[in-house]
Protein backbone atom coordinates (compact mmCIF):
# COMPACT_ATOMS: atom_id res chain seq x y z
CA UNK A 1 0.00 0.00 0.00
CA UNK A 2 2.70 2.40 0.56
CA UNK A 3 4.32 1.60 -2.12
CA UNK A 4 1.38 2.12 -3.91
CA UNK A 5 1.28 5.18 -2.82
CA UNK A 6 4.82 6.71 -3.50
CA UNK A 7 4.39 4.72 -7.03
CA UNK A 8 1.67 7.14 -7.09
CA UNK A 9 3.21 10.42 -5.69
CA UNK A 10 6.53 9.64 -8.11
CA UNK A 11 4.42 9.43 -11.04
CA UNK A 12 2.04 12.59 -10.38
CA UNK A 13 5.49 14.51 -9.70
CA UNK A 14 6.96 13.03 -12.90
CA UNK A 15 3.90 14.00 -14.88
CA UNK A 16 3.82 17.67 -13.52
CA UNK A 17 7.34 17.70 -14.11
CA UNK A 18 7.32 16.44 -17.67
CA UNK A 19 4.65 18.85 -18.59
CA UNK A 20 6.25 21.79 -17.29
CA UNK A 21 9.54 20.77 -18.43
CA UNK A 22 9.50 22.39 -21.70
CA UNK A 23 8.79 25.83 -19.86
CA UNK A 24 11.25 25.56 -17.64
CA UNK A 25 13.65 24.00 -20.04
CA UNK A 26 13.35 26.78 -21.72
CA UNK A 27 13.45 29.75 -19.03
CA UNK A 28 16.99 27.57 -17.44
CA UNK A 29 18.35 27.50 -20.93
CA UNK A 30 17.57 31.39 -20.91
CA UNK A 31 18.66 32.22 -17.58
CA UNK A 32 22.63 29.61 -18.67
CA UNK A 33 22.94 31.63 -21.81
CA UNK A 34 22.20 35.11 -20.60
CA UNK A 35 25.50 34.35 -18.52
CA UNK A 36 27.22 32.82 -21.86
CA UNK A 37 26.42 36.08 -23.58
CA UNK A 38 27.76 38.49 -20.92
CA UNK A 39 30.96 36.74 -20.67
CA UNK A 40 31.63 36.29 -24.48
CA UNK A 41 29.03 38.37 -26.66
CA UNK A 42 28.09 41.39 -24.86
CA UNK A 43 31.78 43.02 -25.42
CA UNK A 44 30.89 43.57 -29.54
CA UNK A 45 27.41 43.01 -29.60
CA UNK A 46 26.40 45.10 -26.49
CA UNK A 47 24.07 44.61 -23.50
CA UNK A 48 20.70 44.78 -25.44
CA UNK A 49 21.81 43.45 -28.86
CA UNK A 50 21.76 46.08 -30.67
CA UNK A 51 25.74 45.95 -31.85
CA UNK A 52 28.10 48.60 -32.91
CA UNK A 53 27.56 50.84 -36.34
CA UNK A 54 30.13 49.76 -38.94
CA UNK A 55 31.90 47.43 -36.16
CA UNK A 56 29.33 44.63 -34.92
CA UNK A 57 26.03 43.56 -35.80
CA UNK A 58 23.02 43.74 -34.24
CA UNK A 59 21.03 40.89 -32.58
CA UNK A 60 17.77 42.03 -33.05
CA UNK A 61 15.61 40.09 -35.24
CA UNK A 62 18.28 39.64 -38.05
CA UNK A 63 17.59 36.60 -40.71
CA UNK A 64 20.40 35.14 -38.74
CA UNK A 65 19.22 34.93 -35.21
CA UNK A 66 15.77 33.98 -36.31
CA UNK A 67 16.32 31.53 -39.06
CA UNK A 68 18.01 28.43 -39.95
CA UNK A 69 19.18 27.13 -36.86
CA UNK A 70 22.44 25.48 -37.98
CA UNK A 71 23.67 28.37 -40.32
CA UNK A 72 23.29 30.34 -36.45
CA UNK A 73 25.53 27.65 -34.63
CA UNK A 74 27.69 27.29 -37.23
CA UNK A 75 28.39 31.34 -37.26
CA UNK A 76 29.51 30.27 -33.61
CA UNK A 77 31.80 27.78 -33.89
CA UNK A 78 33.55 28.98 -36.94
CA UNK A 79 33.31 32.74 -36.67
CA UNK A 80 32.86 35.12 -39.87
CA UNK A 81 36.08 37.46 -41.14
CA UNK A 82 34.01 40.52 -40.90
CA UNK A 83 31.85 42.13 -43.95
CA UNK A 84 30.42 38.99 -44.60
CA UNK A 85 27.08 40.11 -43.03
CA UNK A 86 25.28 42.71 -45.20
CA UNK A 87 22.05 44.50 -43.18
CA UNK A 88 20.19 46.72 -45.43
CA UNK A 89 23.70 47.78 -46.87
CA UNK A 90 25.27 47.93 -43.76
CA UNK A 91 28.98 45.99 -43.46
CA UNK A 92 30.80 45.80 -40.00
CA UNK A 93 34.31 45.46 -40.11
CA UNK A 94 35.01 43.47 -37.05
CA UNK A 95 35.69 39.41 -37.37
CA UNK A 96 34.21 37.12 -34.91
CA UNK A 97 35.67 34.85 -33.73
CA UNK A 98 35.17 31.41 -33.94
CA UNK A 99 34.82 30.02 -30.54
CA UNK A 100 34.15 26.40 -30.78
CA UNK A 101 37.14 25.58 -28.60
CA UNK A 102 35.79 28.00 -25.86
CA UNK A 103 32.51 27.17 -26.05
CA UNK A 104 30.95 23.54 -25.27
CA UNK A 105 27.77 22.14 -26.67
CA UNK A 106 25.65 22.93 -24.01
CA UNK A 107 26.94 26.81 -23.53
CA UNK A 108 26.35 27.56 -27.71
CA UNK A 109 22.48 25.61 -27.13
CA UNK A 110 21.82 27.94 -24.31
CA UNK A 111 23.34 31.54 -25.41
CA UNK A 112 21.54 30.69 -29.01
CA UNK A 113 18.15 29.83 -27.00
CA UNK A 114 18.93 33.37 -24.84
CA UNK A 115 20.26 35.17 -27.78
CA UNK A 116 16.81 34.04 -29.44
CA UNK A 117 14.39 34.75 -27.17
CA UNK A 118 15.93 37.90 -25.90
CA UNK A 119 16.14 41.79 -27.32
CA UNK A 120 12.60 41.68 -28.51
CA UNK A 121 13.63 38.23 -30.58
CA UNK A 122 11.11 34.79 -30.33
CA UNK A 123 12.03 32.03 -31.40
CA UNK A 124 12.45 28.26 -30.44
CA UNK A 125 14.67 26.77 -28.71
CA UNK A 126 18.26 25.46 -29.80
CA UNK A 127 19.06 22.42 -28.36
CA UNK A 128 22.40 20.69 -27.43
CA UNK A 129 22.04 17.73 -30.07
CA UNK A 130 21.20 20.01 -32.65
CA UNK A 131 24.69 21.97 -32.01
CA UNK A 132 26.85 18.45 -31.48
CA UNK A 133 25.49 16.96 -34.97
CA UNK A 134 26.76 20.21 -36.75
CA UNK A 135 30.16 20.54 -34.62
CA UNK A 136 30.51 16.96 -35.74
CA UNK A 137 29.54 17.39 -39.38
CA UNK A 138 31.46 20.40 -39.65
CA UNK A 139 34.52 18.81 -37.98
CA UNK B 1 6.74 71.37 -72.61
CA UNK B 2 7.64 70.23 -69.63
CA UNK B 3 10.01 67.96 -70.94
CA UNK B 4 11.54 70.97 -73.02
CA UNK B 5 11.70 72.64 -69.70
CA UNK B 6 13.33 69.85 -68.24
CA UNK B 7 15.63 69.46 -70.51
CA UNK B 8 16.69 73.33 -70.68
CA UNK B 9 17.08 72.97 -67.04
CA UNK B 10 19.24 69.83 -67.28
CA UNK B 11 21.32 71.61 -70.19
CA UNK B 12 22.21 74.97 -67.52
CA UNK B 13 22.92 73.03 -65.00
CA UNK B 14 25.63 70.36 -67.14
CA UNK B 15 26.75 73.88 -68.64
CA UNK B 16 27.31 75.07 -65.21
CA UNK B 17 29.50 72.33 -63.55
CA UNK B 18 30.90 71.49 -67.06
CA UNK B 19 33.65 69.19 -66.21
CA UNK B 20 33.07 70.13 -61.97
CA UNK B 21 31.58 68.22 -59.84
CA UNK B 22 27.74 66.84 -60.59
CA UNK B 23 24.80 68.54 -58.90
CA UNK B 24 22.94 66.42 -56.63
CA UNK B 25 19.55 65.06 -56.48
CA UNK B 26 17.41 68.31 -54.62
CA UNK B 27 15.14 65.97 -52.64
CA UNK B 28 17.73 65.31 -50.94
CA UNK B 29 18.41 68.82 -49.89
CA UNK B 30 14.95 68.83 -48.77
CA UNK B 31 14.97 65.62 -46.75
CA UNK B 32 18.29 67.21 -45.00
CA UNK B 33 16.42 70.59 -44.14
CA UNK B 34 13.64 68.31 -42.33
CA UNK B 35 16.31 67.14 -39.81
CA UNK B 36 16.41 68.72 -36.41
CA UNK B 37 19.61 70.83 -35.37
CA UNK B 38 20.78 69.64 -31.96
CA UNK B 39 22.18 71.66 -29.75
CA UNK B 40 26.05 70.38 -29.05
CA UNK B 41 27.54 72.34 -26.55
CA UNK B 42 30.53 74.95 -26.89
CA UNK B 43 32.55 76.89 -24.64
CA UNK B 44 30.90 80.40 -24.69
CA UNK B 45 31.15 82.53 -27.47
CA UNK B 46 31.47 79.75 -29.41
CA UNK B 47 27.77 79.03 -31.87
CA UNK B 48 27.22 76.44 -34.35
CA UNK B 49 25.29 76.32 -37.20
CA UNK B 50 24.78 73.22 -38.98
CA UNK B 51 25.93 73.71 -42.61
CA UNK B 52 24.20 70.08 -43.90
CA UNK B 53 22.95 67.09 -42.93
CA UNK B 54 21.64 63.59 -44.38
CA UNK B 55 25.03 63.10 -46.22
CA UNK B 56 25.33 59.52 -44.31
CA UNK B 57 28.39 58.15 -43.84
CA UNK B 58 30.71 61.97 -43.59
CA UNK B 59 34.30 60.95 -42.59
CA UNK B 60 36.79 63.26 -43.19
CA UNK B 61 36.34 66.56 -44.56
CA UNK B 62 38.52 69.63 -45.54
CA UNK B 63 38.03 73.38 -46.66
CA UNK B 64 38.83 75.30 -49.87
CA UNK B 65 40.20 78.43 -49.77
CA UNK B 66 36.69 80.19 -51.01
CA UNK B 67 35.35 78.59 -48.31
CA UNK B 68 33.68 75.33 -50.25
CA UNK B 69 33.51 72.31 -47.99
CA UNK B 70 34.67 68.59 -49.42
CA UNK B 71 33.45 65.31 -47.36
CA UNK B 72 34.42 62.19 -48.13
CA UNK B 73 31.77 59.42 -47.78
CA UNK B 74 32.01 55.71 -46.75
CA UNK B 75 28.82 55.16 -48.68
CA UNK B 76 27.74 56.49 -51.61
CA UNK B 77 25.26 59.32 -51.97
CA UNK B 78 23.54 59.14 -55.46
CA UNK B 79 26.30 57.82 -56.32
CA UNK B 80 28.83 60.06 -55.70
CA UNK B 81 32.06 59.54 -53.09
CA UNK B 82 32.93 62.76 -52.28
CA UNK B 83 30.24 66.05 -51.56
CA UNK B 84 31.12 69.71 -52.42
CA UNK B 85 28.81 72.16 -50.21
CA UNK B 86 29.15 75.58 -51.38
CA UNK B 87 27.35 78.22 -49.33
CA UNK B 88 26.20 81.16 -51.83
CA UNK B 89 24.64 83.70 -49.47
CA UNK B 90 27.53 83.76 -46.66
CA UNK B 91 25.11 82.17 -44.41
CA UNK B 92 27.30 79.57 -43.34
CA UNK B 93 24.46 77.06 -44.76
CA UNK B 94 25.71 74.57 -47.98
CA UNK B 95 23.08 76.26 -50.56
CA UNK B 96 24.24 74.08 -53.50
CA UNK B 97 25.42 70.45 -53.15
CA UNK B 98 27.21 68.39 -55.73
CA UNK B 99 29.47 65.25 -55.57
CA UNK B 100 32.25 63.69 -57.94
CA UNK B 101 34.00 60.21 -57.23
CA UNK B 102 32.12 57.12 -57.20
CA UNK B 103 34.45 55.21 -54.70
CA UNK B 104 33.77 55.13 -50.86
CA UNK B 105 36.67 55.78 -48.28
CA UNK B 106 37.57 58.12 -45.42
CA UNK B 107 40.94 60.62 -46.24
CA UNK B 108 40.28 63.99 -47.93
CA UNK B 109 42.72 66.94 -47.82
CA UNK B 110 43.71 69.86 -50.08
CA UNK B 111 47.23 71.48 -50.76
CA UNK B 112 48.95 73.03 -53.15
CA UNK B 113 46.08 73.03 -55.60
CA UNK B 114 45.38 69.61 -55.77
CA UNK B 115 42.50 67.54 -53.96
CA UNK B 116 43.41 64.31 -52.42
CA UNK B 117 41.17 61.72 -51.33
CA UNK B 118 41.07 58.01 -50.34
CA UNK B 119 39.47 55.12 -50.85
CA UNK B 120 40.48 51.79 -48.29
CA UNK B 121 43.27 50.78 -50.96
CA UNK B 122 43.87 54.06 -52.54
CA UNK B 123 44.73 57.51 -53.03
CA UNK B 124 43.89 60.04 -56.16
CA UNK B 125 44.25 63.35 -56.36
CA UNK B 126 42.30 66.12 -58.49
CA UNK B 127 42.90 69.84 -59.73
CA UNK B 128 40.83 71.87 -57.78
CA UNK B 129 40.36 76.12 -58.51
CA UNK B 130 40.65 77.23 -54.69
CA UNK B 131 39.57 79.80 -56.07
CA UNK B 132 36.26 79.21 -56.84
CA UNK B 133 35.95 75.54 -55.30
CA UNK B 134 35.77 74.08 -59.00
CA UNK B 135 37.68 70.47 -59.31
CA UNK B 136 38.74 69.31 -62.25
CA UNK B 137 37.03 65.91 -62.43
CA UNK B 138 38.89 64.59 -65.63
CA UNK B 139 42.20 65.15 -63.86
CA UNK B 140 41.94 62.26 -61.59
CA UNK B 141 45.48 60.48 -61.00
CA UNK B 142 45.63 57.09 -58.99
CA UNK B 143 48.83 58.19 -56.92
CA UNK B 144 49.10 55.44 -54.14
CA UNK B 145 47.63 51.81 -55.17
CA UNK B 146 47.65 48.33 -54.09
CA UNK B 147 47.29 49.10 -49.95
CA UNK B 148 45.96 46.51 -47.03
CA UNK B 149 42.91 47.09 -46.34
CA UNK B 150 40.94 44.23 -45.09
CA UNK B 151 37.72 44.75 -42.57
CA UNK B 152 39.16 46.08 -39.84
CA UNK B 153 40.81 49.38 -39.16
CA UNK B 154 40.69 49.60 -43.22
CA UNK B 155 40.32 53.42 -43.63
CA UNK B 156 43.13 55.23 -44.67
CA UNK B 157 43.76 58.62 -43.51
CA UNK B 158 45.68 61.25 -45.12
CA UNK B 159 48.28 64.10 -44.61
CA UNK B 160 50.79 66.55 -46.18
CA UNK B 161 54.30 67.98 -45.32
CA UNK B 162 55.78 71.08 -46.87
CA UNK B 163 58.11 68.88 -48.89
CA UNK B 164 55.82 67.16 -51.70
CA UNK B 165 55.47 63.99 -49.29
CA UNK B 166 52.04 62.50 -48.68
CA UNK B 167 51.40 60.51 -45.17
CA UNK B 168 49.05 57.40 -45.15
CA UNK B 169 48.03 55.09 -42.12
CA UNK B 170 47.47 51.67 -43.14
CA UNK B 171 45.85 50.06 -39.75
CA UNK B 172 46.59 46.55 -38.86
CA UNK B 173 43.60 44.22 -39.47
CA UNK B 174 43.59 42.83 -35.74
CA UNK B 175 43.48 43.78 -32.66
CA UNK B 176 46.90 42.68 -30.60
CA UNK B 177 48.33 40.59 -33.51
CA UNK B 178 46.82 37.11 -31.87
CA UNK B 179 47.02 33.85 -33.91
CA UNK B 180 43.53 34.14 -33.72
CA UNK B 181 42.13 37.58 -34.08
CA UNK B 182 39.92 38.25 -30.95
CA UNK B 183 40.19 34.69 -29.81
CA UNK B 184 40.42 34.64 -25.59
CA UNK B 185 43.45 32.64 -25.04
CA UNK B 186 45.48 32.69 -28.59
CA UNK B 187 48.56 34.29 -28.14
CA UNK B 188 49.97 36.98 -29.71
CA UNK B 189 52.48 36.33 -32.93
CA UNK B 190 56.24 37.26 -31.96
CA UNK B 191 57.29 38.68 -33.97
CA UNK B 192 54.17 40.45 -35.49
CA UNK B 193 54.07 39.90 -39.53
CA UNK B 194 51.30 42.42 -39.86
CA UNK B 195 54.18 45.19 -39.30
CA UNK B 196 55.12 44.84 -42.34
CA UNK B 197 52.84 46.15 -44.72
CA UNK B 198 50.81 47.53 -42.23
CA UNK B 199 50.45 48.83 -38.78
CA UNK B 200 51.65 51.93 -39.29
CA UNK B 201 52.20 55.20 -41.62
CA UNK B 202 53.54 55.16 -44.72
CA UNK B 203 55.38 58.10 -46.74
CA UNK B 204 54.92 58.42 -50.39
CA UNK B 205 55.71 61.18 -53.18
CA UNK B 206 52.08 63.59 -53.56
CA UNK B 207 52.66 64.09 -57.20
CA UNK B 208 53.62 60.59 -58.58
CA UNK B 209 51.53 57.71 -59.84
CA UNK B 210 50.83 54.36 -59.41
CA UNK B 211 52.58 54.22 -56.20
CA UNK B 212 53.07 51.31 -53.92
CA UNK B 213 55.01 49.67 -50.83
CA UNK B 214 57.42 48.92 -53.32
CA UNK B 215 57.53 53.56 -54.22
CA UNK B 216 56.91 54.01 -50.60
CA UNK B 217 58.72 54.56 -47.29
CA UNK B 218 57.41 52.77 -43.94
CA UNK B 219 57.60 56.14 -42.33
CA UNK B 220 56.38 54.80 -38.82
CA UNK B 221 55.67 51.51 -37.43
CA UNK B 222 54.02 50.12 -34.05
CA UNK B 223 50.92 51.94 -34.79
CA UNK B 224 47.80 50.03 -34.09
CA UNK B 225 44.97 51.88 -36.49
CA UNK B 226 45.30 55.66 -36.66
CA UNK B 227 42.63 57.76 -38.25
CA UNK B 228 43.51 61.45 -36.59
CA UNK B 229 46.49 62.71 -38.77
CA UNK B 230 47.44 66.08 -39.05
CA UNK B 231 51.17 67.91 -40.01
CA UNK B 232 51.79 70.41 -37.45
CA UNK B 233 52.81 73.13 -39.83
CA UNK B 234 54.32 75.34 -37.10
CA UNK B 235 57.05 72.71 -35.74
CA UNK B 236 57.00 70.76 -39.33
CA UNK B 237 55.92 67.23 -37.57
CA UNK B 238 53.62 64.57 -37.62
CA UNK B 239 51.38 63.78 -35.14
CA UNK B 240 48.75 60.70 -34.86
CA UNK B 241 46.32 59.70 -32.47
CA UNK B 242 46.44 55.79 -32.36
CA UNK B 243 43.14 54.01 -31.58
CA UNK B 244 44.41 51.55 -28.77
CA UNK B 245 43.67 47.96 -28.49
CA UNK B 246 40.49 46.49 -27.04
CA UNK B 247 39.09 43.49 -24.94
CA UNK B 248 41.52 43.58 -21.88
CA UNK B 249 39.06 43.24 -18.82
CA UNK B 250 37.39 40.41 -22.14
CA UNK B 251 40.29 38.57 -22.48
CA UNK B 252 42.72 39.35 -19.08
CA UNK B 253 40.37 39.23 -16.24
CA UNK B 254 42.56 38.09 -13.77
CA UNK B 255 44.61 41.17 -14.40
CA UNK B 256 41.85 43.68 -15.31
CA UNK B 257 38.64 44.62 -13.57
CA UNK B 258 35.31 45.23 -15.78
CA UNK B 259 36.29 49.24 -14.30
CA UNK B 260 40.31 48.58 -15.78
CA UNK B 261 39.17 47.13 -18.88
CA UNK B 262 36.92 50.17 -19.73
CA UNK B 263 39.41 52.59 -18.91
CA UNK B 264 42.67 50.86 -20.65
CA UNK B 265 44.49 51.29 -22.63
CA UNK B 266 45.34 54.93 -23.09
CA UNK B 267 44.33 56.25 -26.58
CA UNK B 268 47.95 58.05 -27.08
CA UNK B 269 48.36 60.89 -29.11
CA UNK B 270 52.16 60.77 -30.72
CA UNK B 271 54.56 63.03 -32.23
CA UNK B 272 56.05 61.00 -35.10
CA UNK B 273 59.35 61.38 -36.56
CA UNK B 274 61.26 58.96 -39.04
CA UNK B 275 61.68 55.63 -38.10
CA UNK B 276 58.88 56.28 -34.54
CA UNK B 277 58.00 52.57 -33.61
CA UNK B 278 54.97 53.26 -30.73
CA UNK B 279 55.27 49.76 -29.58
CA UNK B 280 51.94 47.73 -31.15
CA UNK B 281 51.18 44.89 -30.72
CA UNK B 282 54.21 44.33 -27.86
CA UNK B 283 53.13 47.13 -26.18
CA UNK B 284 50.21 49.52 -24.02
CA UNK B 285 49.80 52.19 -22.59
CA UNK B 286 48.53 51.43 -19.03
CA UNK B 287 46.03 54.54 -17.56
CA UNK B 288 46.39 53.81 -14.09
CA UNK B 289 49.70 52.91 -13.81
CA UNK B 290 50.75 55.49 -16.62
CA UNK B 291 53.59 53.59 -18.43
CA UNK B 292 54.20 51.69 -21.09
CA UNK B 293 53.76 47.88 -20.25
CA UNK B 294 53.75 45.03 -22.40
CA UNK B 295 50.43 43.47 -23.47
CA UNK B 296 49.48 40.64 -21.58
CA UNK B 297 49.55 38.46 -25.11
CA UNK B 298 53.37 39.20 -24.65
CA UNK B 299 54.49 38.33 -21.29
CA UNK B 300 52.75 41.54 -19.34
CA UNK B 301 51.81 41.09 -16.11
CA UNK B 302 50.94 45.11 -15.95
CA UNK B 303 54.49 45.34 -14.42
CA UNK B 304 56.92 44.42 -17.39
CA UNK B 305 57.98 46.59 -19.22
CA UNK B 306 60.96 45.32 -21.20
CA UNK B 307 59.65 44.83 -24.92
CA UNK B 308 58.50 48.71 -24.53
CA UNK B 309 61.71 50.46 -23.23
CA UNK B 310 62.95 51.53 -26.72
CA UNK B 311 59.68 52.62 -27.72
CA UNK B 312 58.60 55.90 -29.04
CA UNK B 313 56.70 57.32 -25.99
CA UNK B 314 53.19 59.24 -26.59
CA UNK B 315 53.00 63.21 -25.69
CA UNK B 316 49.65 63.23 -24.25
CA UNK B 317 47.11 59.77 -23.42
CA UNK B 318 43.52 59.99 -23.01
CA UNK B 319 40.34 57.79 -21.40
CA UNK B 320 40.44 54.23 -22.95
CA UNK B 321 38.33 53.43 -26.36
CA UNK B 322 37.29 56.63 -26.87
CA UNK B 323 38.02 56.35 -30.54
CA UNK B 324 40.04 59.45 -31.57
CA UNK B 325 38.77 59.51 -35.19
CA UNK B 326 40.22 63.13 -36.39
CA UNK B 327 43.27 65.75 -35.34
CA UNK B 328 43.77 69.12 -36.31
CA UNK B 329 46.22 71.57 -35.25
CA UNK B 330 44.33 74.70 -35.10
CA UNK B 331 45.89 77.62 -37.56
CA UNK B 332 42.97 80.13 -37.51
CA UNK B 333 42.45 83.60 -36.20
CA UNK B 334 38.91 83.70 -35.27
CA UNK B 335 39.32 81.72 -32.16
CA UNK B 336 41.18 83.34 -29.17
CA UNK B 337 44.55 83.46 -29.25
CA UNK B 338 45.00 79.95 -26.55
CA UNK B 339 43.58 78.03 -29.48
CA UNK B 340 46.33 79.07 -32.09
CA UNK B 341 48.45 75.86 -32.69
CA UNK B 342 46.20 73.85 -30.12
CA UNK B 343 45.24 70.46 -31.26
CA UNK B 344 41.67 69.39 -31.60
CA UNK B 345 40.75 65.90 -31.35
CA UNK B 346 36.85 64.38 -32.56
CA UNK B 347 36.40 61.16 -30.74
CA UNK B 348 33.79 58.65 -32.05
CA UNK B 349 32.15 57.15 -28.99
CA UNK B 350 33.39 54.29 -27.40
CA UNK B 351 31.83 50.45 -27.73
CA UNK B 352 34.65 47.96 -25.86
CA UNK B 353 33.57 50.08 -22.24
CA UNK B 354 30.41 47.86 -22.23
CA UNK B 355 28.95 46.89 -19.52
CA UNK B 356 30.36 50.03 -18.26
CA UNK B 357 28.74 53.25 -19.79
CA UNK B 358 29.94 54.04 -23.18
CA UNK B 359 32.39 57.69 -23.34
CA UNK B 360 33.16 60.11 -26.05
CA UNK B 361 31.37 61.20 -29.02
CA UNK B 362 32.90 64.65 -28.25
CA UNK B 363 35.35 66.81 -29.55
CA UNK B 364 38.41 68.09 -26.92
CA UNK B 365 41.12 70.87 -27.03
CA UNK B 366 44.61 70.45 -26.24
CA UNK B 367 46.71 73.43 -25.97
CA UNK B 368 50.40 73.17 -27.48
CA UNK B 369 53.00 75.03 -27.33
CA UNK B 370 56.25 74.52 -29.50
CA UNK B 371 54.64 71.38 -30.83
CA UNK B 372 54.18 69.77 -27.47
CA UNK B 373 51.25 69.71 -24.86
CA UNK B 374 51.06 72.73 -22.68
CA UNK B 375 48.16 72.10 -20.52
CA UNK B 376 45.24 69.36 -20.08
CA UNK B 377 42.94 68.54 -22.67
CA UNK B 378 39.30 69.87 -22.21
CA UNK B 379 36.17 69.08 -24.05
CA UNK B 380 35.33 71.52 -26.31
CA UNK B 381 32.14 70.44 -28.38
CA UNK B 382 29.82 68.21 -27.32
CA UNK B 383 25.99 66.47 -27.25
CA UNK B 384 26.42 65.00 -29.64
CA UNK B 385 25.30 61.54 -28.80
CA UNK B 386 22.49 62.77 -27.20
CA UNK B 387 23.01 60.13 -24.46
CA UNK B 388 20.79 59.70 -21.22
CA UNK B 389 23.41 57.42 -19.02
CA UNK B 390 24.08 54.23 -20.14
CA UNK B 391 22.99 53.70 -23.63
CA UNK B 392 24.54 52.12 -26.40
CA UNK B 393 26.74 52.60 -28.86
CA UNK B 394 24.45 52.47 -31.51
CA UNK B 395 21.82 54.86 -30.15
CA UNK B 396 24.23 58.05 -30.48
CA UNK B 397 22.55 60.47 -32.55
CA UNK B 398 25.73 61.88 -33.92
CA UNK B 399 29.21 60.73 -33.57
CA UNK B 400 31.81 63.76 -34.45
CA UNK B 401 34.28 61.73 -37.25
CA UNK B 402 36.42 64.49 -39.29
CA UNK B 403 37.51 68.10 -38.39
CA UNK B 404 38.79 70.74 -40.83
CA UNK B 405 39.73 74.74 -40.91
CA UNK B 406 37.93 77.13 -43.04
CA UNK B 407 39.95 80.27 -44.70
CA UNK B 408 37.89 82.14 -42.03
CA UNK B 409 39.44 80.36 -38.80
CA UNK B 410 35.90 78.35 -38.62
CA UNK B 411 36.22 74.84 -37.36
CA UNK B 412 34.28 72.16 -39.36
CA UNK B 413 32.93 69.08 -37.94
CA UNK B 414 31.50 66.29 -39.61
CA UNK B 415 28.77 63.04 -38.04
CA UNK B 416 28.99 59.52 -40.22
CA UNK B 417 26.21 58.59 -38.34
CA UNK B 418 23.39 60.75 -40.28
CA UNK B 419 25.91 63.09 -42.07
CA UNK B 420 25.59 66.35 -40.53
CA UNK B 421 28.50 69.07 -41.15
CA UNK B 422 28.34 71.74 -38.32
CA UNK B 423 30.56 74.86 -38.88
CA UNK B 424 31.61 76.78 -35.18
CA UNK B 425 32.49 79.69 -35.00
CA UNK B 426 34.06 82.63 -32.26
CA UNK B 427 32.47 85.91 -31.81
CA UNK B 428 34.24 88.23 -29.00
CA UNK B 429 32.35 89.08 -26.09
C1 LIG C 1 34.94 40.20 -31.30
C2 LIG C 1 33.58 40.60 -31.43
C3 LIG C 1 32.48 39.54 -31.41
C4 LIG C 1 32.20 38.61 -30.44
C5 LIG C 1 32.95 38.35 -29.14
C6 LIG C 1 31.01 37.92 -30.90
N1 LIG C 1 30.62 38.40 -32.12
FE1 LIG C 1 29.02 37.80 -33.20
N2 LIG C 1 29.63 38.94 -34.75
C7 LIG C 1 30.67 39.84 -34.71
C8 LIG C 1 30.85 40.44 -36.00
C9 LIG C 1 31.86 41.49 -36.36
C10 LIG C 1 29.90 39.84 -36.85
C11 LIG C 1 29.76 40.10 -38.36
C12 LIG C 1 30.98 39.56 -39.09
C13 LIG C 1 30.92 39.70 -40.59
O1 LIG C 1 30.11 40.45 -41.12
O2 LIG C 1 31.73 39.04 -41.26
C14 LIG C 1 29.12 38.94 -36.02
C15 LIG C 1 28.02 38.20 -36.47
C16 LIG C 1 27.17 37.51 -35.63
C17 LIG C 1 25.89 36.94 -36.01
C18 LIG C 1 25.24 37.02 -37.38
C19 LIG C 1 24.78 38.40 -37.77
C20 LIG C 1 23.64 38.96 -36.93
O3 LIG C 1 23.80 40.10 -36.49
O4 LIG C 1 22.60 38.31 -36.75
C21 LIG C 1 25.37 36.36 -34.89
C22 LIG C 1 24.05 35.64 -34.78
C23 LIG C 1 26.34 36.51 -33.83
N3 LIG C 1 27.41 37.23 -34.30
C24 LIG C 1 26.18 36.01 -32.55
C25 LIG C 1 27.19 36.05 -31.58
C26 LIG C 1 27.11 35.33 -30.32
C27 LIG C 1 25.93 34.53 -29.85
C28 LIG C 1 28.30 35.56 -29.68
C29 LIG C 1 28.77 35.01 -28.36
C30 LIG C 1 28.72 33.57 -28.23
C31 LIG C 1 29.10 36.44 -30.52
N4 LIG C 1 28.39 36.68 -31.65
C32 LIG C 1 30.36 36.92 -30.19
C33 LIG C 1 31.44 40.13 -33.61
C34 LIG C 1 31.49 39.39 -32.45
Amino acid sequence: MKKLFLAVIVFIFATAFAIQQPATGLKAAIARGKTVYENTCLACHQPDGSGVPNMNPPLVKTKWVLGDKKALAKIVLKGLQGGEIDIDGDKFHNPMPPLESVLSDQEIADVLTYVRNSFGNKASLVTVAEVKALRAKLK
Amino acid sequence: MKNILLLACTVIAVTAFGNDTTRLNPSSKRQALKEEAPAITLPSGFNSTVVTTGLGKARHLTVAANGDVFVKLERLKDGKGIIRLHDTNNDGKADEISGFGNYTGTGIIIKNGYLYASSDKEVFRYKINEKDGKVDTASEQKIVTGLVAANQHQTKSLALDNDGNIYVNIGAPSNCCQVQDRLKGSPGQDPCPILEKAGGIWQFKADKTNQSYAEGVRYATGIRNVMGLDWNNQVNELYAMQHGRDMLFQFWPEMFTQKEGAENPAEELFKITKGADCGWPYCYYDNDKQQKLNCPEYGGDRKKDDRCADKTKSIMQFPGHLAPNALLFYTGNNFPPKYRNGAFIAFHGSWNRAPEPQAGFFVVFVPFKDGMPAGKWEVFADGFSGFKAGASTGKAQYRPCGLAQGPDGALYISDDNKGMIWKVTYTAN
